[in-house]
C-alpha cells in the first residue's frame, strides 16, 4: 500500500516534470474550431502501436456541438516528433486532443500536465515554506524556553484557533484581483506558509523541550557545541517523523487549496493552467452534461490525494480530512 | 466547571474581538472599497455620501471606535449588498451553515462510527472494503464531491441541484417550506460528510484495534463476557476518549470550513455570504462573518471539553479535585 502511494505520486511528479515533452499541444493554444471537443478517439489496434492514427473531428452542428469523425482522412500520430512525445505533423490542421477540449479549444489533457507543474509546485514550496517556518520556531521555543517559549507558543495557538478557510480568503481578497502569474504564485504559497506552520511549530517545540533533556544534549554542549549546531545538527532531526507526518497532511490541502480560490475566482487568472482555473472553466453544470471530459482535474486532484493518503495509511497511520 | 466555563468564555470572546477587528482593519487597508460597486462613472456625491455612510471617510481607528462601541450594543453596523443591518444577515446564514453542520456530522457519525468499529474489531473482506471505500472517500475533497454531486443531480433530477429553497416555496406555509429545505440538504451534507465519516472510520478503528488487545479487554472475555457486550461496551468505551478530540476539530471545520460546498451549491449560508462580502469589500458584513466564524470555531472545541467530560471520568475527576 504504501509502495503503491509512493509510486503513484513519483509517478505524478514525473508528469509533471515532463509536461513540455509529453504534452501534446502548447497549454495555451486554441482551437477555435474545437470548442468543448470530445476526447480524440485514437485507432491503436488497426495501425499498431508503431503507426497509431486518428480521424479528425469535423464540427456537424455548431448550436449543439455535435462532432463527426471524419474518415477518409487518417492522421498519423509521430512519436517524438517536434520535442513532443506524441504529435501530429505540422502540416495538419486537426488537432491530437486526448482529453477533448474546454471552452476555448484549448487541450485538455496538455493543460492538466502544465497545469500539475503550477498545482504540485505550489503545494510543495508552500509546505516547504510552513515546514521551515513551523520547525525553525518551534525549534527555537522548545530550545529557548522561558518567555520566548511562552511567546512563540501564544503566537502559534493564537493563529491555530482563527477560521483558516476565513483567513485564507480574506487574505486573498484583499489584495488586488487581478495580478501576474508568479506573484499570485508566490502570494499564495505564502498565504498558505502563514495559515499552515502552527501546527508544525507547535509539534516541533513538544519534541525538542523533551529532547533537550536528555543526556546527549548535554554532553553536545559539554563538548561545546552552540545552540544553532545543537538544534540543528542533533535536535530537529528527532522531529524528522513528526514533520514528515505533517507533510502529507498539508501538502493535499494545499492543493485543495488552490484548486478552491482559484475555482471561485480569487486564484490564478483564467489563461494560467492550473487544476484551479481548470475546474473554474468546468464549474458551468449545464455544460459538463454535454462536455464531462471537462472533470478531468477533479480526476487529478484525486489520484494525488489518494496517493498521498496510501503512503499515510501504509505507514500504519490513519489519514484525516478535516479541513475542506 | 464553572471556573473553566468562564475561562473558557473570555478566550471565546477575546478570539472574537480580535479576529472581527482584524478583519475590519484588514478590509480598510486593502486597495479599493465599496463604493468600487457603484461603477466608474458614478457621480462624486453618490461617492461621497457612500464612503460617509460606512465611516470609510474617518479614519481606520475612528471607524474602528465607532463599530466597536456600536457593536457593545450588538449594532454592527449596515450592509452595503443587501443595504440593511448586519446583525439579521449573520443571524440568518449562521442558521443555514449551522443546519447544513449538523446534517453533515450526522451522517458522518451514523455512517463512520459504526463502520469504524465494525473495522477496527474485526477481520476478512468486510474491513478490507470499508477501509478502501474510507481511503477512496478520504481522497474526495468536498469541492469535487459537491462538483460531481450537482453534475449527478442536474442530469438525472432526482434532487435539486443547488440553492436551499425552491423559488416558489416562498409563500407555501410552513410545511412545504420545511419539506422543501430537506430535499434541498441530501447534497450539499452529502459531499461534507463523506470525508469526515471517513475519518471516523479510520480513527475509531485504529483506536478500537488498539484498544481491543488491552489486557482489560482479554480479562473481561475471560471472565465470559460476550464478545459483542465486550466490542460496544468495553473496548468501544474506551476509545471514545480520543474520538472526542476530532469530533472538536469536525464541528468547528464544518462550521467555518463549509464555504466551498456552500458555494458550489449555492446554500446560502455563513462562508458564502463571506465570500461576497470580501468580493464587495462591504466592510461591516466582513467584520459581522468573521466575528461569527470565530463564534463558530469557539463553540466546536466547546462542545468538544464537554464530550471529553462527558465520555472520560479522569477528566471529570480531575476537574472536581
Amino acid at each position: 500500500m504504501k509502495k503503491t502511494g509512493r509510486a503513484l505520486l513519483i509517478a505524478i511528479v514525473l508528469v509533471a516534470a515532463g509536461a513540455p515533452l509529453l504534452a501534446p499541444n502548447p497549454p495555451d493554444r486554441q482551437f477555435t474550431q474545437y470548442l468543448f471537443a470530445p476526447p480524440t478517439h485514437v485507432r491503436l489496434l488497426d495501425g499498431g502501436l508503431t503507426a497509431p492514427y486518428f480521424f479528425p473531428l469535423r464540427i456537424v452542428n455548431r448550436l449543439e456541438r455535435r462532432f463527426e469523425e471524419d474518415e477518409n482522412r487518417p492522421i498519423p500520430i509521430q512519436w517524438f516528433g517536434n520535442g513532443h512525445l506524441l504529435s501530429v505533423s505540422e502540416g495538419e490542421d486537426a488537432p491530437l486532443l486526448l482529453l477533448g477540449a474546454d471552452s476555448y479549444g484549448r487541450d485538455i489533457f496538455s493543460r492538466l500536465l502544465y497545469g500539475a507543474r503550477a498545482s504540485l509546485g505550489l503545494a510543495a514550496l508552500a509546505t516547504l515554506a510552513a515546514m521551515i517556518f513551523g520547525a525553525a520556531l518551534g525549534g527555537i521555543a522548545g530550545y529557548a524556553g522561558g518567555a520566548i517559549d511562552e511567546l512563540f507558543s501564544r503566537l502559534s495557538d493564537f493563529v491555530l484557533v482563527l477560521p483558516a478557510t476565513y483567513v485564507v480568503l480574506a487574505l486573498r481578497a484583499v489584495m488586488p484581483l487581478v495580478l501576474p502569474a508568479q506573484t499570485v504564485f508566490l502570494l499564495l504559497a505564502g498565504i498558505f506558509a502563514l495559515v499552515g506552520w502552527p501546527v508544525v511549530a507547535r509539534g516541533v517545540r513538544g519534541i525538542i523541550a523533551s529532547e533537550r533533556e536528555q543526556e546527549y544534549v548535554a554532553a553536545g554542549r559539554a563538548a561545546g557545541a552552540g545552540p544553532l549546531r545543537l538544534l540543528t545538527k542533533h535536535l530537529l532531526p528527532a522531529a524528522k517523523g513528526y514533520l514528515t507526518t505533517q507533510a502529507t497532511l498539508l501538502l493535499p490541502a494545499f492543493i485543495l487549496a488552490e484548486a478552491t480560490l482559484s475555482y471561485v475566482g480569487l486564484g490564478f487568472p483564467d489563461t494560467v493552467p492550473t487544476w484551479g482555473t481548470m475546474l473554474h472553466d468546468a464549474s458551468n453544470v449545464a455544460m459538463l452534461g454535454e462536455a464531462p471530459w471537462m472533470l478531468a482535474p477533479a480526476a487529478a486532484i484525486f489520484l494525488v490525494v489518494l496517493a498521498v493518503n496510501l503512503l499515510v495509511q501504509g505507514s500504519g497511520r490513519s489519514p484525516v480530512q478535516l479541513e475542506p | 466547571m464553572a471556573r473553566f466555563l468562564l475561562r473558557r468564555l473570555i478566550f471565546a470572546i477575546l478570539l472574537i474581538v480580535i479576529v472581527s477587528s482584524g478583519a475590519l482593519f484588514l478590509t480598510r487597508l486593502a486597495p479599493g472599497d465599496v463604493t468600487a460597486n457603484l461603477g466608474a462613472f458614478a457621480p462624486p456625491e453618490e461617492v461621497a455620501r457612500i464612503r460617509a455612510r460606512f465611516d470609510l471617510d474617518r479614519s481606520a481607528a475612528a471607524q474602528w471606535g465607532g463599530w466597536a462601541l456600536r457593536a457593545i450594543r450588538f449594532d454592527f453596523g449596515d450592509s452595503f449588498l443587501y443595504n440593511r443591518p448586519v446583525g439579521g444577515l449573520i443571524q440568518r446564514a449562521a442558521g443555514n451553515t449551522a443546519v447544513l453542520a449538523v446534517a453533515a456530522l450526522s451522517l458522518a457519525t451514523l455512517l463512520g462510527i459504526p463502520l469504524g468499529i465494525i473495522s477496527g474489531s474485526r477481520r476478512g473482506v468486510a474491513p478490507m472494503l470499508i477501509r478502501g471505500a474510507s481511503l477512496v472517500c478520504l481522497s474526495i475533497p468536498p469541492l469535487l464531491t459537491s462538483l460531481l454531486l450537482v453534475f449527478a443531480a442536474s442530469r438525472t433530477g432526482w434532487l435539486p441541484a443547488g440553492g436551499m429553497t425552491s423559488v416558489n416555496a416562498v409563500d407555501a406555509g410552513w410545511s412545504s417550506w420545511v419539506l422543501d429545505v430537506v430535499r434541498h440538504l441530501p447534497l450539499p451534507a452529502i459531499a461534507l460528510a463523506l470525508p469526515i465519516a471517513a475519518t471516523f472510520e479510520r480513527l475509531q478503528s485504529q483506536s478500537m484495534a488498539e484498544t481491543i488487545h488491552q489486557p482489560f479487554v482479554v480479562a473481561a472475555l475471560a471472565r465470559g463476557v460476550t464478545w459483542r457486550r465486550l466490542v460496544i461496551g468495553h473496548a468501544w468505551r474506551a476509545s471514545l476518549r480520543s474520538m472526542c478530540a476530532i469530533y472538536g476539530l469536525a464541528i468547528g471545520a464544518l462550521l467555518s470550513g463549509s464555504f466551498v460546498v456552500e458555494y458550489i451549491t449555492a446554500w446560502p449560508g455563513l462562508g458564502r455570504l463571506m465570500y461576497e462580502a470580501l468580493r464587495a469589500r462591504d466592510i461591516y458584513l466582513v467584520a459581522g462573518c468573521s466575528a461569527m466564524g470565530g463564534v463558530f470555531l469557539a463553540l466546536g472545541s466547546l462542545v468538544a471539553d464537554l464530550l471529553l467530560f462527558a465520555a472520560d471520568p479522569r477528566v471529570r475527576e480531575g476537574q472536581s479535585a
